[in-house]
């Protein structure tokens, strides 16, 4: 997430976009993976159902008797448009990044519809019942589905006219490798979304005040206790949590570990302590290191104050804290935080 | 078996731009209260929760978890959780009166959809292989769906902005809907596509908002209402995923759940239709006599907060009753692409119920 930013209006929440991103990786099964190492050959399979009819893309399980599709048959690769729409302005992810038809297109020997992307230059180009073909993607990925880049309108029928004349003829291109393709077993799906993430007003208020070096936690009108960060509403009570309160940067480690693996991100070297600090006057814990002590002298109810990073560096967030060190003052008794365990 | 009613609904104003987090506490905890004061419970007197909501939509992981904020559950409560709209959760709310595990029960539903682009985010609820790769966005399939039903002449674009029109006068009375206002259909149809053959009014929407409705079982019903909302049909359907394999003019998913739950007898019917096209296919499917009032809220085309517009039209239909307007009333709710799920909640008042 980028630095949050303060709505224009005073009160309004802090937002900021937010992309999340995640690559699936599925696993196809044994039809679908035939389905689709069809497709990386440029073939175009569906199943024939126990009524006699042929889906493209096939079925995994029949409609009717929930069996596997007895074989697989090869259809189109052209076909017809049953129906259609056109989109002005393509999305991020979609087969064409210029305006462009859907579709659900019939192969030519299949009786239910594909779902595709036509390159039709203009929606007066699209109607139903246009016949199409599939446009392959230049690269071979075995991605499946968008294998197939499109599909654009079947030139009109050669006219029966002379044939104009042809270069003479090249050494012969290579074949297409013979015999069966290795099959593609899985597919990977990237998967990338964005939005305009909002935090609460509690949240904003807490955030605000890093920003100045400060510390603000929420009161719940009905039992008292005091978030931090605040929460919007007491999750023990349900109401709304207004009532701000300023609290100081010093408090215990009530409960903590010791991090010797290192993971993909890691900002401190192992071992160092990640704990839960109490800050003191709050009734959650935060989660922060403890720095400035070896970890095997960290323990529950030792006291610490918060390292701030320099001015300068301050940012609306969380990290203008760096971390935790003892303030060597004694411990507090396990008793006064065991609730907070 | 018991008997259960719907005492109780508040919905959040249906907004194009929510300030509210996308874990729907801010919208949720204002409408708590004011079912709660509306029925006299507290969160106490109830025995099951059940949200509806989706991770995809708030681009967080577990937001239904911070959602539980909002009910203030501790010590802690009995508690579910629906990827769907909250009218599925009011189901499963159903469920646990019918089977004796809870007296009252409540269901609630939130979206905050201007978070992400909606239309682009509900590509992930297609087909993981052979579809939502390609990035189909739900608009383009809903006119898909519209222009299967034009060319079979099953319905016009003319039909569609009568309905367009007709829900806008009906929301100008229901002072949470987003869209409303007089309008004809001439000026309607004079508007550009934004997918062929759908233009805007033909489109629920964006829209951010959240939905609450209480259940109660038997006396305790009586108790808190002096109208309940009796729950005389319950049902859910769905039909195939493969959008080419079925035939996308009808919705026999929503045909089959509104005949076992009784809907011709409705009076009032409030529809999940997010597109004007479906509220035809689903008049037509649910059998509905030709005087049933049709989603005088306005409907999800005036405001169609996801996860929550269909626990919002139950809720809605069931209002109709407890205020003595109708005898009969029925909620339906729709999920997945092009009516591909649906849900129909039949509600009635009884004889000896206050007039």
């Amino acid at each position: 997430m980028s630095q949050p930013q303060p709505a224009s209006a005073p009160l309004a929440p802090l937002h900021a976009p937010l992309e999340i991103s995640f690559d699936y990786t599925r696993s196809l099964g044994p039809t679908l993976s035939e389905f689709v190492t069809a497709l990386a050959g440029r073939r175009i399979l569906g199943a024939k159902a126990s009524d006699g009819r042929v889906h493209a893309p096939p079925f995994e399980y029949d409609p009717v008797t929930g069996a596997p599709p007895a074989e697989l048959v090869e259809v189109g690769p052209a076909g017809i448009i049953v129906s259609w729409t056109w989109t002005d302005r393509p999305m991020d992810g979609q087969p064409l990044d210029h305006p462009f038809g859907w579709a659900l297109i019939r192969l030519d020997g299949a009786d239910t519809a594909l779902l595709h992307a036509v390159d039709a230059g203009s929606a007066e180009h699209m109607r139903t019942g246009l016949r199409v073909r599939p446009r392959w993607a230049a690269e071979r990925s075995r991605s499946g589905i968008t294998d197939i880049a499109c599909f654009e309108p079947e030139p009109p029928a050669e006219p029966a006219e002379p044939r104009p004349p042809q270069p003479p003829a090249g050494p012969a291109k290579p074949a297409e490798p013979a015999g069966p393709a290795e099959p593609v077993t899985m597919i990977t799906t990237p998967v990338r979304l964005s939005y305009d993430h909002t935090v609460s007003p509690g949240e904003s208020s807490y955030l605000l005040a890093l920003a100045q070096g400060r510390l603000i936690g929420q009161r719940c009108p009905a039992c008292g206790k005091v978030y931090l960060p605040p929460r919007g509403a007491c999750p023990v009570d349900g109401v709304p949590t207004q009532d701000e309160v300023e609290l100081p940067d010093t408090g215990i480690v009530t409960t903590f570990c010791v991090v010797n693996v290192p993971f993909t991100g890691q900002r401190v070297p192992t071992p160092y302590v990640a704990a839960s600090v109490l800050i003191d006057g709050a009734d959650i814990a935060i989660q922060h290191l403890i720095l400035g002590c070896p970890p095997a002298e960290v323990r529950m109810g030792m006291r610490v104050r918060a390292v701030w990073k320099p001015r300068e560096e301050w940012a609306i967030g969380a990290h203008n804290i760096d971390h935790f060190e003892p303030t060597g003052a004694p411990d507090a008794p396990y008793d006064s935080f065991a609730h907070h365990l | 078996m018991t008997d259960v009613a719907v005492i109780g609904f508040a919905q959040a104003p249906n907004q194009r731009h929510s300030p509210a987090t996308t874990n729907g506490v801010e919208m949720l905890v204002p409408i708590f209260g004011e079912v709660f004061a509306a029925t006299g419970l507290t969160k106490d007197d109830v025995g099951f929760w059940c949200s509806g909501s989706s991770d995809y939509l708030a681009g967080r992981a577990f937001s239904f978890v911070s959602a539980v904020d909002a009910i203030g559950a501790f010590p802690p409560v009995m508690e579910s959780h629906v990827e769907m709209d909250g009218a599925w959760a009011l189901y499963e709310a159903w469920l646990k009166i019918l089977t004796g595990e809870a007296e009252i029960a409540l269901a609630y539903g939130f979206g905050k959809s201007s978070a992400g682009h909606l239309r682009r985010v509900l590509a992930l609820q297609l087909d993981p292989y052979l579809v939502a790769p390609l990035w189909p966005d739900s608009v383009s399939i809903a006119a898909l769906q519209a222009r299967l039903g034009i060319e079979a002449g099953l319905w016009s674009e003319s039909e569609m902005a009568e309905v367009a029109a007709r829900s806008r006068v009906s929301a100008i009375t229901n002072s949470h809907a987003l869209v409303a206002g007089q309008t004809s259909v001439g000026e309607l149809l004079d508007q550009p596509y934004v997918a062929d053959p759908l233009r805007a009014h033909d489109c629920a929407p964006v829209t951010d908002g959240a939905a609450v409705v209480i259940l109660a079982g038997g006396e305790r019903a009586w108790e808190l209402c002096p109208r309940p909302a009796w729950i005389t049909g319950f049902e859910h359907r769905i039909d195939s995923a493969s959008l080419g394999a079925r035939d996308l003019t009808q919705a026999p998913s929503a045909a089959s759940a509104g005949a076992a739950a009784g809907a011709g007898r409705a009076q009032v019917a409030e529809l999940h239709a997010p597109f004007t096209h479906q509220e035809i296919i689903l008049r037509r499917a649910l059998g509905l006599r030709d005087d049933t009032t049709i989603s005088p809220s306005g409907g999800a085309l005036c405001g169609n907060p996801m996860f929550a517009a269909g626990l919002a039209r139950i809720g809605s239909a069931a209002t109709e009753i407890i205020t003595g307007r109708a005898d009969v009333a029925l909620g339906h709710a729709t999920s997945g692409p092009a009516l591909q799920q649906n849900l129909v909640c039949v509600m009635e008042t009884r004889p000896g119920d206050t007039p």
